[in-house]
């Protein structure tokens, strides 16, 4: 049950060359490239509002995540219980840590590939103005983050089911939560709570601490809160796993 | 040595395999028998570390195959049942990807990459798809990367089902040829596979151990052992009774296979009369086109007790 990077890496690998075996990866990342610029052209008014900076991209990532980071978490598990192949890769000495960060690895580094071409955004702000670099590496960095903790969510969901569609629609549903819980109007409805509750509750949002960091405001618990997401939901992943085995 | 030890699986009410305990030497090549649904590959899921038992142990060499699956996983090669792989991958791909998680490298790895697919003559359809491989094929990709880094123990879940005649031949000649030193489990359906590689036989019904034993120690419990196949050449009058007559026979039943005129002798608790039957169809100057002893026969022994059971 030690993490081994070697054996890690070897899963992951192999999870990314499925992912690139079929056009769909291709397809896909191009409709999110497509969508990023349609919002943000469109429905972020990215040139009325006249400011060298990439929010209006931005503010629609946590939108465009709740139904592309799904559709790339889906595939992580459900498939291998499908097919019967997990019974092949849970018999190999890899062991289930390194298995299940190994495939969480493939989807974040699949994401991460999908953010760093929409790099024309960038070059389009620093042509068309002066951006902020910094905080625009943050929104990066912010986003990466955010879209690890949406696909850790996956990968649970992935596990829990032998059909893809179905994992993907409980991702959809837990994501959802973990992103309105921010919203003003649902935290309105705890009017009558305590306070404190009111900030811990919007403290699990996606969306308070991705703005956050958006904003180019690096703060360092709200990077934790990110990593602690991956963390346990790859945790629950691994709970899963062992409660099949033991069915 | 594998120490399996009052294994039991249980799936909700049911119970797959039920209080099932053996061990296995190394050199020994362990043949499960049984009808479908008996618990064979839940037993090797189990051996191999995919399921937990719901109660019992399996250790390996000393190792906890719940507590390290790991440790046991490194030294075991599987063939899980219907030989699942990675269909998108080419066959080479797939090899390789074992053979990396299999810590082989470099040259070591070139060369037994090029051993297992000579081995499984899989050199035609290396740069295919494994989707798109027929069923046989399949099969020897799943039985080349359980070989792959040449384990101590290795378990195969009817490694020949759906291989040529050709294919059968040669996968029996790999497990017969295996070093001596290895433990080799499979199952299978084909009872002459048991006697053509198994040093050793279990009998599973329904998750319970039925017999154990040598594959000829097995044949001798079957009704055949020990019967006389006679063919005669010509036809004779009351044939059939006259036979019956012979002292120590129990029955003698007309057999419509190769023609007729043939007739199996089943002799008093599996005595050898053939030199009495010889002296007796000389007696009476009958002519015999064909005469043999049987051995005996699995699948009589197989019906007998894995029916017995389900009565
Ligand atoms: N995951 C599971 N959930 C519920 N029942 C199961 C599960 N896996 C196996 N079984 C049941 O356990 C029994 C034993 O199955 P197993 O696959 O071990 O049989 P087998 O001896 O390999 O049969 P076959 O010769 O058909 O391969 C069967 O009745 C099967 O339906
Ligand atoms: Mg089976």
């Amino acid at each position: 049950m030690t993490f081994n990077m070697n054996m890690t890496t070897i899963v992951m690998q192999r999870q990314l060359h499925s992912y690139f075996a079929t056009p769909i990866a291709y397809v896909f990342i191009l409709m999110f490239l497509v969508l990023s610029g349609v919002f943000s052209f469109y429905l972020g008014h990215f040139y009325e509002k006249g400011q060298a900076d990439l929010s209006a991209f931005f503010n629609f990532h946590p939108w465009l995540y709740l139904f592309f980071m799904p559709a790339i978490a889906m595939g992580l598990w459900a498939p291998e219980r499908q097919m019967g192949t997990i019974e092949l890769l849970m018999t190999l000495p890899i062991g289930q840590t390194n298995a299940v960060i190994g495939k969480f690895l493939a989807a974040w580094v699949f994401a991460g590939l999908a953010l760093v071409l929409t790099f024309p955004m960038w070059l389009t702000v620093a042509y068309l103005g002066d951006p902020d670099n910094g905080v625009i590496a943050a929104g990066y960095i912010g986003s990466w983050l955010m879209a690890g903790s949406f696909l850790a969510i996956g990968s649970c969901m992935s596990v829990c089911s032998k059909n893809q569609i179905v994992a993907f629609i409980f991702t959809v549903v837990v994501c959802f939560i973990f992103m309105v819980s921010g919203v003003p109007m649902v935290l309105d409805s705890f009017a009558w709570a305590p306070q404190s509750m009111i900030d811990f509750i919007a403290g699990l949002s996606f969306l308070t601490r991705f703005d956050a960091i958006a904003r180019g405001v690096l703060d360092l618990r709200d990077i934790t809160y990110f990593f602690a997401m991956m963390a346990l939901w790859l945790y629950f992943t691994q709970v899963m796993l062992q409660r099949n085995k033991a069915k | 040595m594998i120490r399996v030890q009052n294994l039991t699986k249980r799936f909700d009410q049911f119970t797959a395999v039920n209080n099932l305990s053996f061990d296995v030497c190394p050199g020994e090549v362990l043949g499960f028998l049984g009808p479908n649904g008996a618990g064979k590959s839940t037993t090797m899921k189990m051996i191999t570390g995919f399921i937990e038992p719901s109660d019992g142990k399996v250790s390996v060499f000393d190792m906890h195959v719940s507590q390290d699956p790991q440790a046991v996983q490194t030294i075991m090669g599987y063939l899980p049942e219907g030989a699942p792989a990675y269909g998108e991958m080419t066959v080479i791909a797939f090899l390789q990807f074992i053979a990396k998680v299999r810590g082989l490298k470099g040259e070591q790895a070139e060369q037994r990459l090029a051993k297992v697919i000579e081995q499984v003559e899989l050199a035609p359809v290396l740069n295919k798809p494994i989707d798109t491989l027929s069923k046989g094929f399949a099969r020897r990709v799943g039985l080349a990367q359980a070989i792959i880094h040449d384990p101590k123990v290795l378990i195969l879940d009817e490694p020949t089902d759906g291989l040529d005649p050709n294919q059968k031949h040669q996968v029996r000649e790999l497990i017969k040829g295996l070093a001596k030193d290895k433990i080799v489990i499979i199952s299978t359906h084909i009872l002459e596979e048991v006697s053509a590689v198994c040093s050793r036989a279990l009998i599973i019904s329904e998750g319970q151990l039925l017999l154990d034993g040598k594959p000829d120690e097995l044949e001798r419990q079957s009704r055949h052992h020990n019967a006389i196949c006679l063919q005669l050449a010509d036809e004779y009058a009351d044939a059939q009774q006259q036979l019956a007559s012979i002292d120590q026979i129990e029955t003698v039943e007309a057999v419509a296979e190769p023609e007729d005129r043939t007739f199996m002798l089943f002799p008093k608790d599996g005595q050898m009369l053939l030199p009495e039957v010889v002296r007796w169809l000389d007696d009476k100057q009958w002519e015999v086109e064909n005469i043999h002893l049987e051995k005996g026969r699995l699948d009589d022994v197989f019906r007998q007790v894995t029916r017995a059971q389900t009565v």
